[in-house]
């Protein structure tokens, strides 16, 4: 069985995003980029599942411009075996990609397709969906804990009232809870291998996809400031305070 | 003519608070039908009937509608789209499995998390962990696909009586997922997502056992309790308490911080709160600058103090 592992360049979790002066996007110019928090649970997840002896080869995926190929490195020197970068330049929502990666699946047939919840920049929750309905396939989406058993497979889903068991037939998408692994860290001999691993650059445009209508996005800006109240110093001021303003 | 299709989250039993927010945000937009897809379940037909706004109430009742499956509900809910310029759903973990599917079905883009509606096509939404907002406008060739940030809205008003109308979709439905079962952890307090009150606690609280501190205080004080990411990994408490960009966003009128450091995964998931207050022995603490009253100190003194003091 083949897993594919979809891997987004994002801005880093500890940076401080800023919106640029025209107010059409954030400041990427010298910040630091990393691949998607949840996306590098998926890469350890496959690479779980293939020292398990379930899987013979993890495929890592990037749809961006030329430069996720760092991204795409990093998932190699973790352990994937080869990569494919679907390159690039214009702005990506979620239905193109889900579309490219349906073209992807068509090519591959991979056994699982595992992925991020939700890409920390655009925070749409999105894409793994879109393919599973896309491929006609199931989906288990916020997964925190995966077992395979052969034709099929059992998630621990991450929901609002607790943990939901669903069981599903393979292939499928999964997506990553931050539950699911810790991802393994990258050792420098495993950086050095990775460059020699392949690499496959493939045009957008090469893949004749149908490009859905996207949204316009505009008018980036900072969300209503709070501003910091006061510090009290002890319990009986705090208590005045709550009671003062009515909360409790 | 603008017509939305909201599609109703719900148990089998209970219709979650949830759809009633969204259905304010729904009926700003335009005239409203609400979906309840169920086996059975009149009592959640019945509640939804009573939502000021809803024109009638959809009921699809079959027997794989029991349990919500994205891939048995998204088809139903594609096909019943012709009808609708407009299908929204909470911004749930049940909205945000099902509706991406809705949209791929559809072909149209998606908007998740509306925060505001500025417009029939028009909306606000936070990316990058709520530190940026952004405008969408959805192409006119486009159904509006969303789902609905429900921090951003009030619910809506009970006291209405909307028509209760069966509706069979006959859509062939998959047999590929199978649902076994939901571990939900019993708790007598408040829902989380639409309690009044919160009381939270993070690594700072150190352990299951401490976690003590902090539901007795939210129990003095009628609360629901929560926990920063930190404290469900490290196992003090279970997922379903986790506030912030990956758990739950809440807005509720007073949320009380005990031993969380403020990281903006976790702020983001409170920026809607009435009053934050932080309880942090780090006077340097970053949830210091968002609080609204702050105490620097050791929670294990403060917590039982604090609780004694609100008698
Ligand atoms: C992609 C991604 C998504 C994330 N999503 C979320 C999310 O949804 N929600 C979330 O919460 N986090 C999330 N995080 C994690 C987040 O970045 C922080 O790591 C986390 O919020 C820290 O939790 P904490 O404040 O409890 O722990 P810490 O940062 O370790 O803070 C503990 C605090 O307790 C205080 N303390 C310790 N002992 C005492 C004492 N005796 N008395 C008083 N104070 C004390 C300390 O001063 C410290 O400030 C996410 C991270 C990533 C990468
Ligand atoms: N451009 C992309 N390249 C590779 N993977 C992506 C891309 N966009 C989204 N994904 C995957 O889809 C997941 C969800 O993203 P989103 O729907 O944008 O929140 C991410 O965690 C990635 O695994």
């Amino acid at each position: 069985m083949k897993i594919i592992v979809c891997i987004k360049r994002v801005i880093d979790y500890n940076v401080r995003v800023q919106i640029n002066r025209e107010g059409d996007g954030v400041v990427t110019d010298g910040v630091k980029m990393s691949v998607n928090p949840f996306d590098e649970i998926a890469v350890e997840e496959a690479l779980r599942i293939r020292e398990r002896g379930e899987a013979e080869e993890v495929i890592a995926v990037s749809v961006g411009t030329s430069q996720s190929q760092q991204q795409l490195r990093t998932a190699l020197a973790m352990g994937a075996d080869r990569a494919i970068l679907i390159e690039t330049d214009d702005d990506m929502q979620p239905l193109v990609v889900a579309r490219v990666f349906q073209k992807l699946v068509e090519r591959e047939k991979p056994g699982l397709v595992l992925m991020g919840k939700q890409a920390i920049d655009d925070d749409a929750n999105q894409t793994g969906q879109m393919l599973a309905a896309l491929w006609n396939r199931p989906q288990a989406t916020s997964a925190s804990k995966l077992e395979l058993t052969g034709d099929s497979a059992r998630a621990t889903r991450e929901v609002d009232a607790g943990l939901e068991v669903i069981e599903f037939d393979l292939p499928a998408v999964v997506t990553t809870d931050l539950r699911l692994n810790e991802p393994r860290f990258v050792k420098m001999p495993d950086i050095m291998k990775a460059k020699r691993k392949p690499m496959e650059t493939i045009a957008l445009s090469e893949l004749s996809i149908d490009l859905p209508t996207q949204l316009a996005q505009s008018n980036y800006e900072p969300p209503p400031e709070r501003q910091a109240g006061r510090i009290v110093d002890s319990v009986e001021e705090l208590v005045a305070a709550l009671r003062e303003k009515g909360v409790v | 003519m603008t017509k939305v299709l909201l599609v109703a989250e719900h148990d089998g039993a209970q219709l979650n608070l949830a759809t009633a927010k969204a259905l304010s945000c729904a009926t700003q937009i335009g005239e409203t039908d609400v979906v309840v897809f169920c086996d059975g379940a009149n009592a959640v037909c019945d509640a939804a009937a009573k939502l000021s706004g809803a024109q009638r109430i959809l009921k699809v009742s079959r027997s794989e509608n029991a349990k919500p499956l994205a891939a048995v509900f998204a088809p139903q809910i594609a096909e019943m789209a012709a009808d609708y310029t407009h299908i929204l759903v909470p911004s749930t973990t049940f909205g945000k499995d099902i509706q991406p599917r809705v949209a791929a079905l559809l072909g149209a883009p998606q908007v998740s998390d509306i925060m505001s509606v500025e417009g029939p096509r028009k909306f606000k939404r936070p990316i990058y962990a709520g530190n940026v907002i952004v405008t969408i406008d959805v192409p006119e060739a486009a159904k509006v696909v969303g789902t609905v940030r429900t921090a951003s809205f009030k619910a809506a008003d009970g006291g209405a009586s909307a028509e209760v109308v069966n509706v069979s979709v006959d859509t062939d439905l998959p047999t590929h997922t199978r649902y076994i079962a939901l571990e939900a952890h019993a708790s007598e307090r408040p829902d989380l997502q639409s309690a009044n009150r919160v009381v939270s606690g993070g690594r700072g609280v150190g352990s299951a056992e401490n976690f003590a501190l902090i539901y007795s205080l939210a129990d003095k004080i009628g609360a629901a309790a929560g926990a920063s990411r930190a404290a469900v990994d490290a196992g003090y408490v279970p997922n379903d308490m986790q506030v912030g960009q990956t758990g739950k966003i809440i807005a509720p009128d007073l949320y009380i911080a005990v031993g969380i450091s403020g990281a903006i995964q976790h702020l983001t998931g409170i920026k809607d709160a009435g009053t934050i207050v932080a309880i942090n022995k780090d006077g340097e603490a970053p949830i210091f600058g968002v609080a609204d009253l702050g105490l620097v100190g050791d929670l294990f003194a403060i917590v039982p103090e604090l609780e004694k003091q609100l008698g």
